[in-house]
């Protein structure tokens, strides 16, 4: 029973994190300015991250929250870099 | 063994001579005359065993699965030639020693000659066909490089390549019917080629391999129509042309001829090929010679019309006439070379080789007069000098082949022998009449060593011209034993045979030629005219050139029309070939694929979707909002990451993450350079249709060929697994690699040599993206500084970096990233140890580290890091390489092959059991290269903006900047 329930929940949770995927997708598209973007792509990175973790819940490997690990670690980087470059007008000074 | 000695020995001694200092005369000398007396001195030892009939084979396994071996085979033929090709070696380097002057370097010259005479040697004594292909080609290098030893002149140059055009290319085409000729008998040795004589002239690709043979072998004996390139050798110093272009290398064709006689000859197509050309040549040549000025050229085109004489011999094919080629084939050498060293040492002496104004030399050098009267005898063929018996016997061969009707060979070699009286007696007019006075210099003899080899050649046609039973017949019944074997002709060498016609021909040739002489001098004066009466307008070097330069003319058209310096149109062509090669061989056997979309989840199609659009969409905003389009770029990236994580290919999603990230800031750090793009709205600019069509076109291309590359993908993923390579892989990861990452396994252990090479390029790659910017100036409109940091309002204008991320907008970033970096470097180590038997390795984890670096740049600025961290990224790519190259080499040490791996077990006192493969070192050198070359990359493109900042005026001219 609570199994079924788990698994109803990873599937909802897998839909909702897809679905907000779409809606970065959408923004990323219109923009309309050159922020809107960089923040649909910082999101996007953030969607996968989860995403990544309930695809480890639903196969039962650690390997993948360690993948969800290197997003969090390193995936604001790029990020970092758009915003910098927006900011400043280039990326290293 | 003594027969590799002999030809190891030259090329030995040519790496020797070309590293001596360039004044070193007298030792280059002794090197070079050492080597060909002591090579001399073996060959002659080995006369009794070759006498007796004995024929001499070395043998070395070349490449056996391809049945070929490296065969040294000497016979009486090849023995002849080695003697000539060292006896005369000696004598010109001796002569060389007198001749070269002291301005000149004489170790390339002296490196060079002796390379060419190892190749020689090489040709002669080569048993085996391929292999006489190769220094063949060797030859023609050598002969290039001698010839342009002068290479500040341009007649050198020119005639250089012409020679080695020429000749290289009939190298080309022996080498093709050399290969034939393998195929029709099965085997490239010679002996086992020169017993199947019968088999080869009747097989049907008999013409073909003779043809190209015979092509080989007329190039390199400068026989017509090629003859052209010899006159144009004469550029080469004058040692080298009394070598090469008399004595030695010009004889390899008709030695090839020879050779290969009991095999090719005895059919009419080896007539008419050989004698034909042989005739053409002889007629040509010895015409030719008769209106030159020069008296290299003169000599030059004697030898032209003698090698034609023994070419036609050759054709001639009978046993007899083969006796009297190989005897004019060492006459000749005898009496050329000497020739051409009295041409030299008048050149020498006098400062000019110019017959039309070289008058009365005979009172200034009266012994080179009289040995270069004597030779010019021998060359026109005056009794009791060794070119009249051979030539002697040539007339007789040529009476005989035409029979009692057919006479026009025995009238073309009459009129060849009147026309070598007529051009000896041109050049011995040099040493007649009175003393010139107006000379470049001053006329004297030379020294007597200089004099030397040219007193022993002309003694030896004296010798041989009088003595001929005795001196010289039990040599050339070794050679011509050599060929025929068991049927020998019966032959009678002697000066007096009795009152016969070949006789009467001779003398009429001396008068003739003496009577043409006198016609000429007072008719039709050579020295008043320029060019070769009747045949100028034939020229074989013209048409070279013409043909030089078509051939440079059709290519330079080539490559405009099918080359180009844009990558737009290489794109194209190569994406169209993609789609047009998948939608031929891919879409016929679509059918056969199950239903596609039955076992897809529609949320993993979703997520397909969404990195398709973001894919689509970059490619539309790519020309006018890059970074919208780099934007998009990224979510495509993310959602391959994540479709590899959910197909399960954790590794790949992995390296995946972090190429992703590299690449944005990448591109970003490159964007910064590019000038802005306006799009033709802000402009208020139509766009023409044409290239509103071009761009639609390449849009429609783009989204077809990666739709087609993604379908073909999927199509692939959905075929049931198979039996495949992978199932090797992952059987014997653990077992034979000692790693459960059976990726990671694979890329350092069984395919380490790959990941070798594929290191190697990635350094290469970084260190030239390095060695490119560093001269990279950017385009003047986007050298001045972003509106951002020029904006007055901001604060941040009058800070450094650094000091913008200390105390600045950047505090809460900086706190927060400098913390990270350590955690960053940790995953980073995390990575790469776990690497061999867990998702991770090398690259990844160099990736992270990179990142990691990167992030601290971005955040307060180059030299704000570069005054805190010494990162050396040319020691992290070099240390990388050398782990790499060391852990595979240190397989060699326990006799393994390179790359073997190795597994530790060690056991240490905290940490407990550890197995260390020795594929982790190699990893470590992958991670050490990946760190070294992304950071290279990265940081060269960022010191732009320091280097610009650093520049004097914002608004300073283009050229001061070059000159910054």
């Amino acid at each position: 029973m609570l199994t079924d329930l788990l698994s109803l929940a990873m599937g909802f949770a897998t839909l909702c994190i897809v679905l907000a995927m779409l809606c970065c997708l959408v923004r990323l598209l219109v923009g309309p300015s050159a922020q809107d973007r960089v923040l649909a792509l910082d999101t996007l990175w953030m969607c996968a991250m989860l995403l990544i973790l309930m695809l480890g819940m639903r196969f039962g490997s650690l390997i993948y929250f360690e993948a969800a690990l290197l997003i969090a670690l390193t995936g604001f980087v790029s990020t970092v870099a758009l915003a910098k470059f927006l900011m400043r007008g280039e990326v290293i000074e | 063994m003594l027969l590799p000695v002999l030809l190891i020995l030259p090329f030995a001694c040519s790496v020797i001579a070309a590293c001596m200092p360039a004044d070193a005369r007298n030792r280059e000398v002794w090197l070079a005359g050492l080597v060909s007396f002591g090579s001399l001195i073996g060959v002659a030892s080995l006369f009794p065993r070759i006498s007796a009939g004995e024929v001499i084979r070395y043998e070395a396994a070349w490449m056996p699965a391809y049945g070929l071996d490296f065969v040294l085979r000497v016979d009486g033929l090849a023995w002849l030639f080695m003697v000539l090709v060292l006896g005369i070696g000696l004598l010109v380097v001796l002569y060389a020693h007198y001749y070269m002057s002291p301005e000149d370097p004489v170790p390339r010259f002296f490196s060079f000659l002796l390379a060419f005479m190892g190749a020689m040697l090489g040709v002669v004594m080569s048993g085996n066909l391929i292999q006489l292909a190769v220094f063949w080609e060797l030859t023609s290098v050598t002969s290039f490089l001698l010839i342009g030893y002068w290479h500040h002149r341009a007649d050198a140059r020119r005639g250089a390549r012409m020679a080695f055009t020429v000749t290289a290319s009939g190298g080309l085409c022996l080498f093709a019917g050399v290969v034939i000729l393998g195929r029709i008998v099965g085997s490239y040795d010679l002996d086992v080629v020169l017993a199947a004589g019968d088999q080869v002239r009747v097989h049907a690709l008999y013409f073909p391999a003779l043809l190209l043979i015979v092509l080989g072998a007329l190039t390199k004996s400068a026989q017509f129509p090629f003859h052209f390139w010899l006159p144009h050798a004469m550029a080469a110093p004058t040692p080298v042309s009394a070598y090469l272009h008399s004595a030695t290398m010009v004889k390899a064709g008709v030695f090839l001829l020879m050779r290969l006689w009991p095999v090719l000859s005895g059919t009419e197509e080896w007539t008419w090929l050989v004698a034909g050309a042989g005739v053409c040549t002889l007629m040509i040549g010895s015409f030719a010679a008769i209106f030159q000025h020069d008296i290299k050229g003169l000599l030059a085109y004697s030898t032209i019309s003698h090698l034609g004489l023994i070419t036609v011999l050759l054709g001639i094919g009978t046993p007899l006439a083969m006796v009297a080629a190989i005897f004019h084939t060492i006459n000749h050498a005898t009496f050329k070379a000497s020739l051409f060293m009295a041409a030299g040492i008048i050149d020498h002496e006098t400062g000019s080789r110019d017959m039309r104004i070289l008058r009365g030399l005979g009172r200034h050098m009266p012994i080179t007069a009289t040995l270069a009267i004597v030779a010019s005898g021998a060359m026109a063929g005056v009794p009791l000098l060794n070119g009249f018996l051979s030539k002697e016997m040539f007339f007789a061969e040529t009476m005989l082949v035409g029979g009692d009707t057919n006479w026009w060979m025995s009238v073309a070699a009459l009129a060849m022998g009147v026309f070598s009286v007529t051009y000896s007696l041109r050049f011995i007019n040099v040493f007649f009449g009175r003393p010139q006075v107006e000379l470049p210099r001053e006329p004297h003899e030379p020294p007597r060593w200089m004099r030397f080899p040219v007193e022993l050649l002309v003694l030896l046609c004296l010798i041989v011209g009088v003595l001929p039973a005795l001196s010289i017949d039990q040599i050339l019944y070794n050679a011509v034993y050599a060929v025929q074997g068991a049927q020998m002709p019966a032959y009678d060498l002697a000066v007096w045979h009795g009152f016969n016609v070949p006789l009467a021909m001779s003398l009429a040739a001396l008068v003739g030629g003496a009577l043409f002489y006198r016609l000429l001098r007072r008719r039709f004066n050579p020295d008043q005219h320029d060019h070769v009466p009747l045949i100028h307008r034939f020229s074989g070097a013209q048409a070279y050139e013409n043909v030089m330069s078509g051939l440079s003319i059709g290519a330079d058209f080539l490559i405009r029309l099918f080359g180009t310096t844009r990558i737009q149109p290489q794109l194209l062509c190569m994406i169209v070939a993609m789609v047009a090669m998948i939608a031929v061989l891919g879409l016929p056997s679509s059918r056969h694929l199950a239903d596609p979309f039955a076992n897809l989840d529609p949320l993993f199609g979703l997520l397909l979707a969404i990195g398709c659009i973001c894919a689509v969409a970059a490619a539309w905003q790519a020309k006018y909002h890059r970074l919208a389009a780099l934007a998009l770029l990224g979510g495509t990236g993310i959602v391959v990451s994540v479709v590899f994580l959910w197909l399960s290919a954790p590794d790949l999603a992995l390296t995946q993450l972090m190429v992703e990230t590299v690449t944005t800031v990448l591109l970003l750090l490159g964007l910064r350079w590019l000038p802005p793009r306006i799009t033709p709205k802000e402009l208020a600019i139509e766009v023409p249709r044409s290239v509103w069509l071009r761009r639609s076109r390449d849009f429609v291309l783009a989204v077809v060929g990666g739709t087609l590359l993604a379908g073909t993908t999927y199509a692939i993923l959905l075929r049931p697994a198979t039996d495949t390579i992978s199932d090797f892989f992952l059987l014997r990861a653990l077992s034979e690699g000692g790693g459960t990452n059976a990726v990671n396994v694979l890329l350092v252990d069984f395919r380490g040599f790959d990941t070798m090479g594929e290191v190697t390029v990635l350094a290469a790659v970084a260190l030239t993206v390095y060695a490119l910017l560093r001269r990279f100036r950017p385009a003047p409109e986007s050298l001045t500084q972003p509106e951002q940091q020029t904006n007055p309002v901001d604060p941040a204008i009058t800070q450094t970096p650094g000091k913008q991320a200390w105390s600045g907008y950047l505090m809460v970033a900086g706190v927060y990233l400098r913390l990270l970096l350590p955690f960053m470097l940790m995953f980073a180590a995390y990575l790469f140890l776990r690497g061999h038997n867990l998702p991770g390795g090398g690259f990844v984890a160099g990736l992270v580290f990179a990142v990691a670096i990167i992030l601290q740049y971005m955040l307060a600025g180059a030299i704000w890091v570069e005054g805190h961290l010494n990162l050396r990224p040319f020691r992290w790519l070099g240390l990388g390489l050398i782990t790499a190259c060391a852990t595979g080499l240190g397989a060699w040490i326990f006799g393994y092959p390179f790359l073997t791996s190795h597994t530790l077990h060690l056991d240490l006192p905290v940490l407990g059991e550890l197995h260390v493969p020795s594929a982790f070192f190699f990893d470590l050198g992958v991670f050490s290269v990946v760190v070294g070359s992304t950071m290279l990359i990265l940081i060269a493109l960022a010191h732009q903006s320091i280097r610009s900042h650093r520049q004097p005026g914002k608004n300073a001219e283009p050229g001061t900047q070059e000159a910054a």
